[in-house]
C-alpha cells in the first residue's frame, strides 16, 4: 500500500497533481480529503491550500509475490517464485515455485505448497473487496498429483468393485479429495463421499448395487 | 527461524506492532514463542487451528533444511 499527501488550490487540482504524480488513474486510488481549502475573502485573508491524501494498494500479484520472498529470504531454501501469467487473471493468481530444494518446498502430500498457498492467500485478501483465489505450485507438482490421484481413483474403484466392498482412503486436503470425486463421477459402478473432520477426513469409494 | 515466524504473523494481523516473538531452547528442540496483540490471536490461529497449523507446516519446512527441531507455540 502506498500513502501520498499532496496540495493545491482547489481540491481538484491536488487530485489531479497527485494521480499524474503517482502515474495511476482515478479509479485505483482511494482519495480521502484532508483540507477543503479556501480562498479566502478577496483571495487574501483566511486563504487555506487544499490538501487531499492518495492511497493505493498493491496490486494482488505484487503482493502475493512480495510476501513470498520475504518469506523465503527468513529461510536457507533457495526459491524462484514464478508467476503465471498465463493463468493469472481478474480472479486468481498463480505461482510457479522453483526451487533446488523442491521436496522440502512441497511437503508430504503438498502439505507445505499447501500451506504457503493458503497464507498467502490470506495476505493477498486481507483488507481487499475483491477475493482473489491463489495457486501455488512447484514446477508442476499439482498436475503431476492430479494425474497420480486420478489413476489412484481408478485402481480403488476396480477394487472396490471386485471385492464387492467399501475401500476407505488416506486423509487428504480438499482440493485431493474433489479430484477423486471428479473422476469417479464418471464410474457408474461406484459412488464416493468423504468422511472424517479435517484435517483427517478421508474419501470412500463404496459399490452401488 | 524466528524472523520467519514474525514475517508471516506481521502479514496476517491487524497490528503488526504488536507481533513478538521469543525463542528459547528446550533439550535441544529450539521453541519459537509468538505473541500477538489479543485481538489478533484469531488472525494466527483461525477456524479450528487452521492458520497456526499452516505456520507451524512452514516452520518445519525451513527446520527441516537446517537439520533443526523446532517447535512454535502461540500465546
Amino acid at each position: 500500500m502506498k500513502k501520498k499527501l499532496y496540495k493545491a488550490k482547489s481540491v481538484n487540482e491536488a487530485i489531479k497533481k497527485g494521480l499524474k504524480d503517482m502515474d495511476i488513474d482515478r479509479n485505483q486510488a482511494e482519495i480521502n480529503i484532508i483540507e477543503q481549502g479556501n480562498k479566502g475573502f478577496l483571495g487574501l485573508i483566511g486563504k487555506k491550500k487544499a490538501e487531499i491524501e492518495i492511497i493505493v494498494e498493491d496490486d494482488p500479484v505484487t503482493k502475493g509475490k512480495d510476501f513470498l520472498e520475504n518469506l523465503f529470504s527468513k529461510t536457507n531454501i533457495d526459491v524462484d517464485i514464478e508467476v503465471k501469467e498465463a493463468e493469472t487473471n481478474q480472479e486468481q493468481v498463480v505461482y510457479d515455485l522453483h526451487s533446488p530444494d523442491l521436496g522440502i518446498v512441497i511437503g508430504r502430500r503438498g502439505e507445505t505448497l499447501d500451506a504457503l498457498q493458503y497464507l498467502t492467500s490470506l495476505v493477498v485478501n486481507k483488507n481487499t473487496e475483491q477475493y482473489y483465489r491463489i495457486i501455488i505450485d512447484a514446477e508442476g507438482y499439482r498436475d503431476r498429483r492430479e494425474k497420480t490421484l486420478e489413476r489412484l481413483a481408478h485402481k480403488l474403484a476396480q477394487k472396490a468393485v471386485k471385492k464387492g466392498r467399501k475401500v476407505v482412503l488416506e486423509p487428504m486436503p480438499p482440493h485431493e479429495r474433489r479430484i477423486i470425486h471428479i473422476t469417479l463421477k464418471k464410474d457408474s459402478r461406484v459412488k464416493s463421499y468423504s468422511e472424517g473432520e479435517e484435517p483427517f477426513r478421508k474419501v470412500m469409494i463404496e459399490t452401488i448395487d | 527461524m524466528e524472523e520467519l515466524v514474525e514475517v508471516i504473523a506481521k502479514n496476517i494481523v491487524d497490528q503488526p506492532k504488536k507481533v513478538e516473538t521469543a525463542l528459547r531452547n528446550d533439550d535441544g528442540v529450539i521453541v519459537i514463542e509468538l505473541s500477538v496483540a489479543d485481538d489478533d490471536m484469531g488472525k494466527v490461529i483461525g477456524k479450528q487451528g487452521r492458520i497456526a497449523r499452516a505456520i507451524r507446516k512452514v516452520v518445519k519446512a525451513s527446520a527441516t533444511k537446517e537439520g533443526k527441531k523446532v517447535e512454535l507455540k502461540i500465546k
